[in-house]
């Protein structure tokens, strides 16, 4: 079976296809009253997020774009320090997408949601004709988390002199699984889509006192470093034998000729942590899921002095050094 | 230098303090890699890296680059590309730009690919950009081979190939002042090391054959460091490149292409530096011919920066107004450009 126009005309087809892929995959208290909108308790501080999910293939290697919709906006609420509480879901389908395809994301999207410890109350699910190509579907999720009342709530313009730059684990996972499904280049990448909320909760819960914590993803571990140095005005050395790479991503890069510094990843994120809190840090995220890889990868200096920030070093295995500057363009394969 | 243990090398090129040395780079993998392991901050004052023009795209002219743009516009033709060539301007435009007003560019990662999407589709033209230097162009003979033998008609080449000798030629009587070169690893696995062996002996300048990890770079540079002033070759990338080169490789290239003259970018008509398809298979050819017009940007210092007479930071446009996402010229599109090398690595 395949998704019609019809399944977008607000009339009996799209309630089917409610009922039978949705309600039946998401299915909790709150989203099972069906209201115009969702209607939640809460008396904190709130988070909220937005993103949207467009990616080809829809299914690949250690995901799909439903677990992708549900860790992403799991883990922008999460980098605020928040508890990931609800997720809103709208579905755009391209006509001719198969039904079976759809079931499986949105099984899988549950699935994440479940794992995640979040619920998705409310959605939306229109269908447009399909202009050529595959069938697709784009999905849109938002998020709403609670921040925590003791939180100090991390962010870019807060690193301090000496503290630690920890990375959760291996780079460039999801990107190089995306762009060699799309190659048709046969290796054992897996994407490493992820909700980080367990290592997250554990390093709160500690006390650890996390300056800034960002999830890796598109644009890469150098874009996100860029962004803490010039946001904090501070200097950060990074060391390229402490970087996790697995083989498979480093020579997928290496034939490439593509930077590891920019590939993306979709469950690891990248902090700076106090220079006494950072092995507990390390500590924690090793011994949580999906940290078993983490590293601490650098540190940050800032000084009065201006003129002795260089933004992004990267000190090389063979003793030399380089900037990490901001990334340009889409990351193009060489010619040769 | 086999005696000298790895740190022995590295301190001498960091303490080296004789006459200055100015090797060139000619591959742009190398120039890559150099950024990559921050080598030139590694080095003393007195030796300077120079990235010469061996970046594909960037001693591509203009007329090529505007050849494939006006077939892209074409309602039954399809432009088949690899990598950045897709961002660098022609005249006006570049290919992402007619892609953009709705021409048929696409790019490709693997050669075959082309066949199989020519054979799949017999109602339209495909013209496969086919740019690059030695190492490049046997990739293009396969694809010619597999066309032939396939009977597809409706796959044709735009061909600018480039080979390396003649130019490091020109590079070296034009006043590069050049007193080393680090000989292209993946050009000399096709052409083999003897090639660059004459060179040395014809211009009185060291060859040293290298990879592309760090340590032998390093290794490279000390080697050139203590031939300056003396001809010679050595091949430090062994493993992979062989006195003769790679024989199978040459006799394909051999087969559909012959010698020709090539326009280079900034540098105009080199006689004898590139390669056309051979006359017996023309209806191959996406009109390749008389490509050589090349209109530089105003303000733009790519020609010298890729003969070395000036570095990219010395470029008034550099790191201003031409950036990786605003590029003048193609030395700042390709990642293995010099200018966008220097500008994101910091390298100075």
């Amino acid at each position: 079976m395949k998704v019609t126009m019809a399944h977008g005309s607000g009339g009996e087809s799209t309630s089917k296809l409610i009922e039978s892929v949705f309600a039946k995959h998401f299915h909790n208290e709150i989203l099972d009253r069906l209201e115009d909108s969702a209607v939640v308790g809460g008396s904190s501080k709130i988070a909220v997020t937005t993103d949207s999910f467009v990616v080809t293939p829809i299914i690949f290697p250690g995901g799909d774009i439903g677990r992708l919709s549900v860790c992403g906006t799991v883990n922008d609420l999460l980098m605020s320090s928040s508890t990931p509480k609800y997720l809103t879901c709208g579905c755009i389908l391209e006509e001719g997408l198969d039904l079976e395809v759809l079931d499986k994301v949105i099984k899988s999207m549950a699935e994440t949601a479940n794992e995640a410890g979040v619920k998705i109350i409310t959605g939306d699910t229109k269908v447009i004709e399909n202009k050529g190509g595959e069938p697709g579907l784009i999905i849109n999720t938002s998020g709403v988390g609670f921040i925590r009342d003791d939180a100090e709530i991390p962010g870019p313009f807060n690193l301090k002199d000496g503290d630690k730059i920890i990375i959760s684990g291996n780079l460039g996972d999801h990107h190089a699984t995306i762009l060699g499904a799309r190659m048709g280049i046969s290796n054992n990448i897996c994407s490493d889509a992820a909700p980080l909320v367990e290592m997250v909760t554990k390093l709160l819960d500690n006390g650890i006192k996390v300056h800034a914590m960002r999830d890796v993803t598109r644009g890469g571990l150098g874009t996100v470093l860029n962004e803490f140095a010039s946001s904090s005005k501070c200097q950060i050395n990074l060391y390229e034998e402490a970087l996790p790479v697995s083989d498979a991503v480093k020579d997928f890069c290496g034939i490439l000729g593509l930077d590891i510094m920019y590939m993306g990843n979709e469950g690891k994120m990248v902090l700076s942590v106090a220079a006494e809190d950072a092995d507990r840090a390390f500590s924690i995220i090793r011994s949580s899921k999906y940290g078993e890889n983490a590293t601490i990868i650098g540190n940050v200096v800032k000084t009065d002095k201006n003129d002795d920030i260089k933004g992004v070093i990267l000190n090389t295995k063979i003793g030399g050094k380089r900037t990490i500057g901001l990334m340009y363009g889409e990351g193009l394969p060489r010619i040769c | 230098m086999a005696n000298k243990s790895f740190q022995e090398i590295i301190d001498f090129l960091k303490n080296y303090d004789g006459e200055e040395v100015r090797i060139m780079e000619v591959c742009g993998t190398h120039t890559a890699a150099i950024s990559e392991n921050g080598i030139p901050s590694m080095l003393s004052p007195k030796i300077s890296l120079i990235s010469g023009p061996g970046c594909p795209v960037c001693v591509t002219v203009t007329a090529v680059i505007d050849k494939l743009v006006e077939l892209s516009l074409r309602p039954d033709t399809i432009v088949l590309t690899f990598g950045d060539l897709i961002r660098v301007k022609g005249t006006e435009k570049s290919l992402a730009d007619a892609k953009a007003e709705g021409a048929n560019v696409r790019m490709v990662y693997s050669p075959t690919e082309t066949v199989t999407l020519a054979k799949e589709d017999p109602d339209h033209t495909y013209v496969f950009a086919a740019i690059g230097f030695e190492t490049t162009t046997p990739v293009y003979a396969m694809v010619l081979k597999e066309a032939i033998e396939q009977d597809i008609h409706n796959l044709k080449l735009l061909t600018s190939l480039k080979t390396m000798p003649e130019v490091i030629r020109w590079v070296v009587n034009n006043g590069g002042g050049i007193d080393g070169f680090i000989a292209p690893g993946h050009v000399a696995a096709i052409t083999g090391s003897d090639v660059f062996k004459e060179l040395s002996d014809e211009l009185g300048i060291p060859f040293v054959v290298s990879g592309f990890e760090g340590k032998q770079l390093l290794m490279t540079i000390y080697a050139l460091v203590l031939m300056k002033g003396k001809k010679g070759i050595k091949n430090l990338y062994k493993d992979v490149v062989l006195p003769k080169g790679n024989i199978k490789a040459k006799e394909i290239v051999d087969k559909y292409f012959c010698p020709s003259d090539a326009s280079w970018r900034g540098m105009g008509k080199i006689k004898g530096s590139g390669m056309c398809l051979k006359p017996e298979y023309s209806s191959f050819d996406a009109g390749s011919v008389g490509l050589d017009e090349d209109h530089m940007p105003p303000g733009c210092s790519c020609a010298k920066v890729l003969v070395g007479k000036v570095k990219p930071y010395e470029c008034p446009l550099f790191g201003k107004s031409c950036t990786p996402d605003n590029a003048h010229g193609a030395c700042m599109v390709s990642t293995e450009g010099s200018c966008y090398n220097y500008f994101v690595s910091g390298r100075r």
